[in-house]
């Protein structure tokens, strides 16, 4: 069953392209890691792929009746959030919006489900705390929540765990592993950490140099350009 | 006459009151605007907007359309030309600031200092009226159209603002999400540039209409001051939102009243007030933090 199938797209920004005629498809449960140095289009593929950019090329296809409501994102953190008086239930509260259809307020059961998510993922002490007086790792943790408030089905995730500390870092892999394997949650994340990219996910898109490698996980720990990246990260 | 009965003294004059209510309501509108530009970075299109109202108006006096309006008229006159204007601007400074290619902060301040060279400009070369300089300084400062408010400016005042607050009560939700996270709010789906769009449309509304008061080049700073004084102390959106609401209220009332009192224009000693709110929230804030 394919969730998204991107067709020989070409990607690129401010009138440069930076990946070319890339095929994949991600199908319903996978755990898709997205690897490659900076600047090889790792963030603009996942924006393009949630319609925040246009291709310059190629098509990409939704599959399964995929609808905007059915997915959640955790983008990078931006300058303006670093220092926004939000508190953190609204921000989890915020991304049940997509469930509201034209009633413009929250009903019941999107705070339920606001409240379930927050237990889960381990935030509901600190529901009443102000956003920008957390840490890092409490910050990436609220933002993961607010996307599974959103998606039942798929979640993108770029660079879930920039700027924690090892710990943190765990915690958040183990985090996203729980639900992808429990809860059955598709899962596309971005990574510069081949470790834990290998570690956990099922499938690995490794783009930036061609050739671009897509393919398991397995076939990419055998493959040249996989054992070039991961003994070249070792040395 | 004690402070006390030379202020029931003045509020036996209807256009007083008017002058009180208006005020205050301005400043509830500007409040609750104020937060999301603030947040999201975009102060500066209420700048900017506020020049090219100023510029707007002097064209139009100058076409005579609004000739009552600068030498204290109705609001009415000014709409023809100025609303229609600063609509359009709304839209282009939107577009602007959303293009990250052009330098957006710097094409903002030539077209605001354009505006207003070219205002004054138009208000001196064509002007009608036998003093200029009190044209120019009650467009720019707001104070002589305080004391010609009539009851249809006041009920005019009133319906805007109510059609204000229920456009923002109803989108409170996605305009949190679209303010906190644009990327996220448009990956599920908000139609985040239509939320944008109409908050530039009715900030541009709100200035043509609280020009006459406050002047436009002072209306910014109520646009901006309590966002950014409620934003000292709050730990919520939704605080942010009722505080600087209640604060920008409680300074237009006081700064209006003191106005009256001391005899200074309105405008000014409403910002007067802001500030000092703004520097009095900076200390809490930073008291607050320290404690913590």
């Amino acid at each position: 069953m394919e969730l998204i199938s991107c067709k020989n797209i070409s990607l690129g920004y401010d009138g440069r392209v930076v990946v070319k005629n890339l095929s994949f498809c991600v199908n319903s449960g996978d755990y898709l890691c997205i690897v490659g140095e900076n600047g090889s289009g790792k963030s603009t593929l996942m924006k393009t792929v949630l319609r925040l950019c246009k291709p310059i090329a190629g098509e990409i296809v939704m599959g399964e009746g995929l609808r905007h409501n059915e997915i959640g994102y955790l983008p990078q953190q931006t300058e303006i959030q670093k220092d926004f008086p939000a508190s953190v239930w609204e921000i989890v509260l915020s991304g049940t919006l997509n469930r509201c259809g034209l009633c413009p307020f929250y009903k019941r059961e999107q705070k339920q489900r606001a409240r379930a998510i927050m237990e889960k993922v381990g935030i509901a002490d600190i529901a009443s705390r102000s956003y920008r007086e957390l840490s890092g790792g409490q910050q990436q943790r609220v933002l993961l929540a607010r996307a599974l408030s959103a998606a039942s089905r798929l979640i993108f995730l770029d660079e879930p765990a920039a700027g924690l500390d090892p710990v943190a870092m765990e915690k958040m892999y183990e985090l996203i592993n729980r639900l992808n394997k429990e809860d059955g949650i598709t899962v596309m994340m971005i990574s510069h950490d081949i470790e834990a990219a290998v570690k956990y996910s099922s499938h690995i898109l490794h783009i930036g140099e061609e050739p671009y490698f897509f393919g398991t996980k397995e076939e990419y720990l055998e493959s040249d350009v996989g054992k070039k990246y991961l003994f070249g990260k070792q040395d | 006459m004690n402070v006390f009965e030379t202020l029931l003294y003045y509020l036996s004059f209807s256009y007083v009151r008017y002058a009180l209510i208006v005020g205050v309501l301005i400043a509830l509108c500007s409040s609750l605007l104020g937060v999301t530009l603030v947040m999201k970075r975009l102060s500066f299109i209420g700048d900017g907007l506020s020049h090219i109202a100023f510029g707007a108006m002097a064209v139009s006096s100058a076409l005579n359309i609004s000739l009552q309006m600068a030498t204290g008229g109705g609001m009415a006159q000014s709409m023809i030309i100025v609303l229609p204007v600063t609509l359009i601007s709304a839209v282009l400074l939107l577009r602007l600031g959303e293009n990250s290619k052009i330098k957006g902060d710097a094409l903002i301040a030539m077209i605001s200092v354009s505006a207003l060279a070219v205002g004054y400009l138009v208000m001196n070369v064509f002007s009608v009226s036998s003093n200029i300089s009190g044209d120019v300084c009650g467009t720019l400062f707001g104070s002589t159209s305080i004391i010609t408010l009539t009851f249809s400016d006041l009920c005019f005042s009133l319906i805007f603002s109510a059609v204000v607050v229920v456009i923002f009560l109803l989108l409170y939700n996605r305009l949190f999400s679209a303010t906190f996270d644009e990327a996220f709010a448009r990956a599920t789906g908000l139609r985040v540039g239509a939320y944008n769009l109409l908050i530039a449309l009715v900030i541009a509304a709100l200035i043509v209409w609280a020009m006459n008061l406050i002047g436009s080049l002072l209306i910014s700073a109520l646009v901006v001051f309590p966002a950014l004084s409620a934003m000292r102390v709050a730990k919520s959106f939704k605080s942010v939102i009722i505080l600087s609401l209640v604060i920008s209220v409680c300074c237009a009332f006081f700064g209006i009243i003191c106005s009256i009192l001391l005899s200074t224009p309105v405008g000014s000693t409403v910002v007067i007030f802001d500030l000092a709110a703004f520097g009095l929230f900076s200390a809490l804030g930073a008291f607050i933090r320290r404690a913590a």
